[in-house]
């Protein structure tokens, strides 16, 4: 019982599963279709936020250039499904029949080699998780090998997300230029748009997210995570440790990049269509709100946060259309001066302290070491570590733990 | 339309305004069908409510009440296109309201629920969505890039909405859910070109545009009809990115090459560098013949007069067209926005949308999207379009007028010259693909 106990603390379970409820039983029992597919499309943007958290909030390392692996994710995913839509039968009407629409109008005659891929749907899922891996790798790996950081790699990933999207704009007789591509309807003969299709893409989508963040949990609260945190904190002392911390960055960021590609691809099949709007500078920027609304220090925060930005613009937009920009911008600004750590800092300074008062009062206050959980917002990610300090046994292990408790100083990148 | 206006008060009977340009002998038929009509004096909304019940006049769970019928309206109110949808948005509520003084359709008043698209192709099509599945509007009016269309198209086909499009287009595009009532490239292009070369006599071209869909396709256009059926020749063809505002190499090349005509479709923010461009660099109206495809009325106040002086621009409507409806319309549309307020091709194509979707809809004496579509196969025209007498082709494009005007100094633009017969739409020219 204690073990159980012990593992749902450690791998922050109970706030994983309350979230599971939310999206899987509470919102489709209340929502209509549309409402239901609508959040389907935010949880695509949720993938981007969680990986946020692992490599802004834990490698300390801000991407703002995000929107770029969402964007190869989703048109990996959409480059199947625009072939599967363009059959020679319903493209007939086209100087060369067979071939997507955009590539006819723009006097293209044969399928180019780089598309031959995505008529395979095996090739397709490789290469969603793949080739945004392979960018992130190539970017980083240049970058963190040169020990290249902070705002500068911040301005570098910014300058990716621009020249990509000149690139996909300017290509557009390969790529559909800014009309991106459209009228995506089936999968493998399955059509995507009808009301059971959008459940079932709901919940695969709600699985992929839900595995997503306990892979990274795990990440988090192996030695890995310790390291990493400990790099953010001080990295030079990881680095006289005999660490290499270009490696542990360069695979943080390839999760990340890895993570937002799956939900770019099931944005693709949810929302039927990408488009260039994705991958550019605003959207990246967007994506790094969603994570710090919701607290880039915790992986469930990043995913209310995606979903509660989201739902104030679309309910601003709808309630509101002349002054929901100003509205929106109100939220931005408002949550990031009262609560710098999101609403998951909201939580863990505010609700947790007093939720363990209440208890301590009840039971006579034996029970929690109250240290733990009236520790300071950022420590979210070290609450799991006096358990783990008891079973390591290197001195150098401890000695990281302790840097990482260290983290409780809100404000470092 | 306040001729429209009216002639409709006397009849009280909104349905009545259906009646009024019968020509064919269809409309005629049906008429015959509408005829019954009961006496002048019952009123408008009584009446309707008699002669076409709710449960009759909607089997398709659209939102319509006893006085109401709600229809969307989908523009970039914010973003950088809503400076160019901003005149759309204006002409589209004035016919709206038009419509609603007149009584409505089939006896209800129009009620509008507005989206915001904010420029972004995505959320076009998150609002279409909420708009035809969660609020089953009747139709909508909106868009205005081809990226925006294009993101709404499949909802439109698939949840069978009804979109009319205002802006004018690159065609190959025909939809069953879409009305388009701008011209598509073969309107706007063919006949400016035949102009260049029969009136003056330009042999050589230099095409340039902005580098997306609708340039390219319109330049497609250009160059097959200046290559194989005039037999001039293309002497450059060169395109920028959106948003482009570096013009200095192109000016060098068009020295270089001489051309008779320049044929532009620079758009937006771009314009405005590359006539400034071409002013600095001494290529103006007096010495150099340059047609456009996409400065209007609107482009042409941020331009300005003086960088546009004597070029020439190809559309169907501008707003200095001088016949009585035109004159009605504009006096409405400043008396609504303000004297300063100015029309473009674009604004004119909205404002009619509204009134197609109307004698539509009142031809099929139902909102069912499938019954308004088949009685727009054939039969409905607009006699009291600013532009001028228009009709709707079973193509779902509107048979208009083209017409070339040039760049006053005041920034406004005289008509030079007009098409004699109003041009057949053909969206999917042959010989030009």
């Amino acid at each position: 019982m204690k073990a159980i106990q012990e593992l749902i603390k450690r791998y922050q379970l109970a706030s994983l599963l309350v979230l599971t409820l939310l999206l899987a039983v509470v919102l489709p029992l209340s929502l209509d279709i549309f409402r239901l597919n609508l959040i389907g499309k935010y949880l695509t943007y949720a993938f981007v936020a969680v990986g946020l958290v692992m490599v802004w909030g834990y490698g300390g390392v801000l991407s703002l250039g995000q929107g770029v692996f969402f964007g190869l994710g989703g048109y990996a995913m959409a480059m199947f499904l625009k072939l599967e839509a363009s059959d020679p039968v319903t493209t007939a009407i086209q100087s060369t029949p067979g071939i997507p629409d955009f590539m006819d109008w723009n006097q293209i005659t044969a399928l180019p080699a780089f598309w031959l891929p995505f008529k395979s749907l095996p090739l397709t899922l490789i290469a969603v998780i793949a080739v945004p891996t392979l960018l992130a790798w190539i970017i980083s790996f240049a970058m963190f090998k040169r020990r290249v950081g902070g705002v500068y790699f911040a301005i570098i990933t910014q300058a990716v997300a621009l020249i990509v999207t000149v690139l996909i704009i300017g290509q557009q007789g390969y790529t559909g230029g800014v009309n991106g591509m459209t009228d995506l309807k089936t999968l493998l003969g399955w059509d995507t748009r009808t009301n059971s299709a959008k459940y079932i893409l709901y919940y695969l989508c709600v699985a992929l997210l839900v595995g997503s963040i306990v892979l990274c949990r795990w990440i988090q609260t192996s030695k890995a995570g310790t390291l990493l945190l400990a790099m953010r904190d001080k990295e030079d002392r990881v680095r006289f440790s005999g660490y290499d911390v270009a490696d542990f960055r360069i695979f943080t960021f390839c999760l990340a990049a890895a993570l937002s590609g799956i939900g770019g691809a099931l944005f693709s099949l949810q929302v039927g269509f990408m488009s260039p709007s994705f991958v550019g500078i605003v959207p990246s920027v967007e994506m790094v709100i969603f994570a710090a609304v919701g607290g880039r220090m915790s992986l469930v925060g990043a995913v209310y946060g995606t979903l509660l930005v989201n739902a104030g613009k679309t309910y601003f937009s709808e309630s509101f259309p002349d002054l929901w920009l100003f509205l929106m911008a109100a939220l931005f600004i408002g949550v990031t001066m009262a609560f710098p750590m999101g609403l998951a800092g909201l939580w863990e300074s505010h609700v947790v302290p007093w939720w363990s008062k209440r208890k301590n009062k009840g039971k006579g206050g034996d029970a929690e070491p109250a240290g733990t959980d009236a520790a300071p917002p950022a420590a979210v990610a070290a609450t799991a570590k006096p358990a783990r300090q008891a079973s390591a046994d290197s001195a150098l292990t401890k000695g990281l733990s302790d840097v990482g408790a260290q983290s409780a100083i809100p404000g470092s990148i | 339309m306040s001729k429209h206006n009216d002639s409709n008060k006397g009849a009280t009977g909104a349905p009545a305004s259906a009646v009024e340009d019968t020509v064919s002998p269809l409309r005629r038929r049906i008429l015959q069908g509408i005829a019954a009509l009961p006496a002048l004096s019952v009123s408008g909304m009584a009446f309707a409510q008699a002669k076409y019940p709710t449960s009759a006049i909607n089997t398709t769970k659209l939102a319509i009440t006893d006085t109401e019928v709600t229809v969307g309206q989908l523009h970039s109110a914010t973003g950088t296109m809503a400076i160019s949808e901003t005149g759309s948005i204006q002409a589209e509520q004035l016919a709206i309201d038009q419509i609603n003084a007149m009584g409505g359709i089939l006896g209800r008043k129009i009620k509008v629920i507005k989206e915001d698209g904010a420029s972004d192709w995505p959320t076009f099509a998150e609002k279409s969505k909420k708009l035809l599945i969660n609020d089953h509007v009747a139709a909508v009016f909106g868009c205005w890039t081809s990226a925006s269309r294009k993101a709404v198209l499949p909802v439109f086909e698939k949840e069978n909405g009804l979109l009319y499009y205002p802006t004018f287009y690159e065609g190959l595009e025909q939809s069953k859910n879409v009305f388009y009532t701008g011209q598509e490239a073969t309107q706007q292009i063919l006949y400016s070109l035949d102009w260049a070369k029969k009136e003056k006599k330009a042999g050589t071209f230099f095409l340039i545009g902005s580098d997306y869909i609708w340039p390219r396709t319109s330049m497609k256009i250009a160059r097959k009809h200046i290559e194989n059926f005039q037999k001039g020749k293309v002497v450059g063809e060169e395109y920028y990115p959106l948003g482009s505002t570096n013009f200095g190499s192109l000016m060098n090349k068009i020295k270089l090459a001489k051309p008779d005509c320049i044929f532009a479709a620079v758009v937006g923010g771009s314009n405005v560098a590359f006539y400034k461009a071409l002013k600095a660099a001494g290529i103006t109206g007096d010495k150099q013949l340059l047609v456009t495809l996409s400065v209007t009325e609107d482009e042409m106040t941020g331009v300005g007069g003086e960088n546009f002086q004597g070029f020439y621009s190809s559309m169907k409507y501008f707003q200095s067209l001088d016949n009585d409806n035109n004159k009605k319309f504009v006096a409405a549309f400043k008396a609504k926005y303000g004297k300063d307020a100015v029309i473009g091709d674009v604004t004119q194509a909205a404002y009619l949308g509204a009134w197609l979707w109307k004698a539509a809809v009142e031809k099929a004496g139902s909102f069912d999207v499938d019954k308004v579509v088949a009685a727009s196969a054939s039969g409905i025209e607009l006699k009291q379009a600013p532009e001028g007498y228009v009709k709707l082709d079973a193509n779902h494009h509107l048979w208009s007028k083209s017409r070339i005007a040039m760049g006053m100094p005041d920034a406004t633009f005289k008509v030079v010259s007009e098409s004699p017969e109003l041009i057949k739409p053909d969206p999917f020219p042959k010989g030009y693909q």
